[in-house]
């Protein structure tokens, strides 16, 4: 049995301790936002946070989550109230939209660290997600947008 | 189809349905919610009147619009609705869409593929919001004894001026489903349109950006079991033996069998494709057991061998035989050469186009090839099924509904009135999912396994066990007079399994003579729609001949191009021209203006034009290029449009844009390969597909504006960015490239 702090609340958890974070949250705990993409740390779609740091859920072991603070995609705010949930919702962002939870997670941890990104910081911080679609343009437009929000709070 | 179905109980149920949260598909904006009345756990409640298959209104005066076409990120979900509540005159803020179940008696066709579903859904849609609102009309009148001629509407009101009576739709909607459906109704003038036409939101957006569950992966069923499939690791293999024991020790795992999707002689479908026919199958209780589970099998392959396959056909089944050849994709290409040189079928003559070769001046000869393509969607291959002997529900990401349930049918021997199928939000499409065979397969372990089982498909599943995007190539030949004048054109194209070739696509109806033949390579390789099927390899190969041709003839290739089209306008020559010169000749002509094609920027970037027609709309791309340390990188692009009226404008915009970033990252960096029949690129890190740091800084988009009914979006776009990508790059180079991928390597830098 194992503990795990997700999005403020504590979970007990059975299974093996190398079971990967992403598949405890969507087939254990019922947290679907999370979402399998390639399950070898390549396409971004599974990133959430723990303690603070982006981490891909889909090659993190449950073991290495016990006794750290796990956000996901649905912790992130209440009620798509983080500056970047609403520039993404302004600029329309998504298509298919199944990669759009993991782009957000990975630009929330980008725009912690640098107040206001240039493309190049974007390009970075980014590059590891992946989005079939191809909303790239809307996702670099977004960050900046959302940086502007925070900058003005 | 499927007359049968007309009035299933699903119908009945729906005339009253509770709405009680277990609609996986609704979508209540914020204020249609807050006006809804609550039971005691805060679920919303409503008694819904229908009034068509389409709209239902609740006496609160909620107003549903149903989508008929899955969703797959084209948008769908917002634009097909806006469509009916442009006519039922409903404020928009205040509606709510949901997902339409699999009826195609109740919501059409409901194909999502083929940028077709604004065509398709253009009219039907328009008369059942119209149809809708008269019957509104017509209870109001019969009510309050007035003529309807005297009645006008506004935000889902009834109003009667004379008399000061109005009344919501809500209230009516009762009154109204009982008059018999009016046929004619007075559709709007396009001009006075306010919801078509205007930007509206993604209605699933909030959804979307808060991990709500929508897609098919994301789907929960009591009692499910997730399973997963291994099938053989190569093309033309299948298995010989297999021992589960260790996998059937593995924690949480209930059975390890085999299921055999057809039995001998099933006449298959267009789309019943017939990868492996015999699967190994792992059920257990998590996702990550039955992964690991997997990995214990001990299997043994053996080449399948040639198969004989039955095909259903519009003039009887007929046998095709797939050659048993465990394929490679240096022979591939070999194999291409061969065939290219033998005659080939003729698609389309016109004119003497032998005679113009042998009296030419100058002939100008070029090869294009291009790979496999993947479809990579980001959600792979999954679907739920719960199977019984007297009925099926089958939930999950699809296409085409109605083209998987016939076959369903028949596999299952159940009547079409007991498969109902849910189309869950997909995680990209690009006509991946018009192959239902994964429902095929999760209905069979479903009936197998008894019980409601998820499968998925691993990323390495999805990309080895594909319906891919052919291996095209196409030989294209230029005669030229001594005045550089073009007297004839020829194109010759072949493929795995098969040839890319539009014989009625421009430039024919432009050259006085003209062919176009073609030629297929039998293969095991499993292939279907790709985003744009042909057209994404034509688009490439053609506009880059014309680039070459219209640099040999000394001519600006915008230019070059628009004289055909003039003559194509004109004096056209031959029958069955596809397309309209005058359209074709117009995004071309826009895109030239807003690129300033001549003018100052045309300096800073290496830069390449093309334009293309396919899926009844015209794009053309200026795409600004440059090479940093050998890498190709897209700076920005201008595209011009047309596709008739614009539903929802920035929806079209940011599927344009997506159009515009496939299309540069399939032509740089997309290829699939063979080796021994064993997919060589099994996940991203060695399929390699566009990242944001690869992306334009900007994409300018212009739409024609006019008030032709409105065609696709989806496709259009995408090809004409490979052939433009492939000119800016020639620019750069001073190399051309004919073969694709075109930048998997370095490239040296010369201007031109």
């Amino acid at each position: 049995m194992i503990t795990l702090n997700i999005n403020k609340k504590n979970y007990k958890v059975e299974a093996d301790p190398n079971t990967p974070l992403l598949w405890v949250l969507r087939d254990h705990i019922g947290l679907v936002g999370t979402k399998y993409g390639c399950g070898v740390a390549q396409c971004g779609a599974c990133v959430v946070h723990l303690d603070g740091e982006a981490v891909r859920s889909c090659v993190t072991k449950i073991s290495r989550a016990q006794g750290k603070n796990v956000v996901t995609i649905e912790g992130l705010s209440e009620n798509n109230s983080h500056p970047l949930q609403k520039a993404w919702l302004e600029l329309d962002v998504s298509q298919c939209g199944y990669c759009q939870a993991g782009q957000i997670m990975s630009a929330a941890v980008l725009l912690r660290e640098k107040k206001d990104p240039t493309d190049q910081d974007i390009n970075d911080a980014m590059a590891g997600n992946i989005c079939r679609c191809g909303t790239y343009l809307r996702i670099r437009e977004a960050i900046h947008l959302a940086a502007q929000e925070s900058s003005t709070k | 189809m499927e007359k049968h179905k007309t009035d299933n109980s699903r119908r009945t149920f729906l005339k009253t349905s509770l709405l009680a949260g277990g609609g996986l598909m609704i979508h209540f904006s914020g204020l249609a919610k807050l006006a809804l009345p609550h039971n005691d756990d805060g679920v919303p409640v409503v008694q819904w009147t229908e009034i068509n298959g389409y709209v239902k209104i609740s006496p609160e005066n909620i107003v549903t619009i149903i989508c008929p076409n899955p969703e797959f990120g084209q948008n769908v979900m917002t634009s097909l609705p806006m469509i009916v509540a442009e006519e039922l005159g409903v404020d928009w803020k205040k509606v709510v869409v949901e997902m339409g179940p699999h009826d195609n008696v109740k919501l059409g066709p409901q194909f999502t593929g083929g940028s077709n579903s604004m065509r398709m859904y253009w009219k039907p849609l328009r008369e059942a919001g119209a149809t809708a609102r008269n019957m509104l009309m017509l209870a109001a009148a019969e009510t309050w004894s007035v003529p309807v001629e005297e009645l006008t509407t506004k935000a889902g009101v009834v109003y009667h001026d004379k008399s000061g009576k109005n009344a919501t739709y809500g209230e009516l909607a009762a009154k109204a489903s009982g008059i018999p459906v009016p046929k004619g109704v007075k559709l709007k003038d396009v001009k006075d349109f306010n919801v078509v036409r205007s930007s509206r939101k993604n209605v699933e957006g909030a959804k979307l950006v808060s991990g709500k569950p929508l897609f098919g992966l994301d789907y929960q069923h009591e009692g499910m079991l997730i399973a997963m499939i291994q099938h053989p690791p190569a093309f033309g293999m299948t298995h010989k033996s297999f021992d589960a024991s260790a996998a059937l020790k593995m924690p949480g795992i209930k059975d390890v069998f085999t299921i055999k999707l057809y039995e001998e002689g099933f006449e298959q479908g267009g789309f019943d494709v017939r990868t492996f026919n015999d699967l190994i199958v792992v059920v257990g209780k998590t996702t990550w057991e039955v992964m690991n589970a997997r990995k214990k099998l001990i299997v043994e392959w053996m080449p399948v061998g040639d198969v004989k396959n039955t095909m259903a056909g519009r003039d009887g089944k007929r046998e095709v035989v797939i050659p048993g050849e465990l394929e490679n994709t240096t022979t591939q290409l070999q194999k291409m050469l061969e065939y290219a040189k033998k005659p080939a079928q003729q698609l389309r003559k016109d004119g003497d186009p032998e005679t113009a070769f042998k009296n030419a001046a100058e002939i100008i000869e070029r090869t294009y090839n291009a790979p496999f393509l993947a479809h990579n969607c980001m959600e792979p291959m999954n679907f739920f099924a719960h199977v019984t002997d007297e009925k099926a529900l089958l939930v999950g990401p699809l296409q085409a509904p109605g083209w998987i349930e016939p076959t369903l049918t028949k596999i299952l021997k159940l009547p079409a009135d007991k498969i109902e199928i849910q189309m869950t939000r997909m995680g990209g499409g690009f006509g991946r999912r018009a192959y239902g065979h994964y429902l095929v397969e999760a209905a069979l372990i479903s009936k197998k396994a008894k019980a409601p089982v998820k499968l998925i498909y691993s990323r390495e599943d999805d990309s080895t066990y594909g319906i891919y995007r052919p291996m095209y190539t196409a030989t294209y030949r230029a005669a030229l007079d001594s005045n550089k004048n073009l007297i004839a054109f020829h194109v010759k194209g072949g493929g795995i399994p098969e040839h890319a070739i539009h014989a009625n696509r421009f430039p024919a109806g432009a050259v006085d003579n003209y062919l176009a033949e073609s030629w297929e390579i039998p293969s095991n390789i499993t292939v279907g729609a790709f985003r744009a099927p042909r057209s994404n390899f034509n688009a490439a190969a053609e506009q880059c001949f014309l680039d070459e041709l219209a640099e040999a003839m000394g001519k600006d290739p915008i230019d070059f191009r628009l004289e055909l089209l003039k003559k194509a306008k004109e004096n056209p020559v031959g029958k069955n021209n596809e397309y309209d010169a005058e359209r074709y000749a117009g995004v071309l002509e826009l895109v030239r203006d807003k690129s300033g094609w001549n003018g100052a920027e045309h300096k800073k970037y290496s830069r390449g034009v093309a334009a293309y027609f396919c899926h009844n709309s015209y794009a053309a791309h200026v795409v600004d290029l440059t090479l940093k340390d050998g890498h190709p990188y897209v700076e920005q692009v201008f595209s011009a449009i047309d596709c008739g009226i614009v539903i929802n404008p920035d929806a079209a915009i940011n599927m344009i844009q997506g159009a515009v970033v496939d299309g540069i990252g399939n032509s740089l960096y997309g290829g699939l390969t063979h080796k021994n029949g064993v997919v060589a690129e099994n996940n991203f890190h060695s399929y390699r597909v566009i990242r944001i740091q690869e992306a334009p800084r900007k994409i300018d988009i212009s739409f024609v504006q006019n008030d032709i009914d409105p065609t696709g979006l989806g496709e259009p776009p995408f090809p004409p960015v490979f052939g433009a990508v492939a000119n800016a790059l020639y620019k750069a180079s001073g190399k051309r490239h004919y073969q694709q991928p075109f930048a998997l390597s370095k490239i040296e830098a010369s201007s031109i």
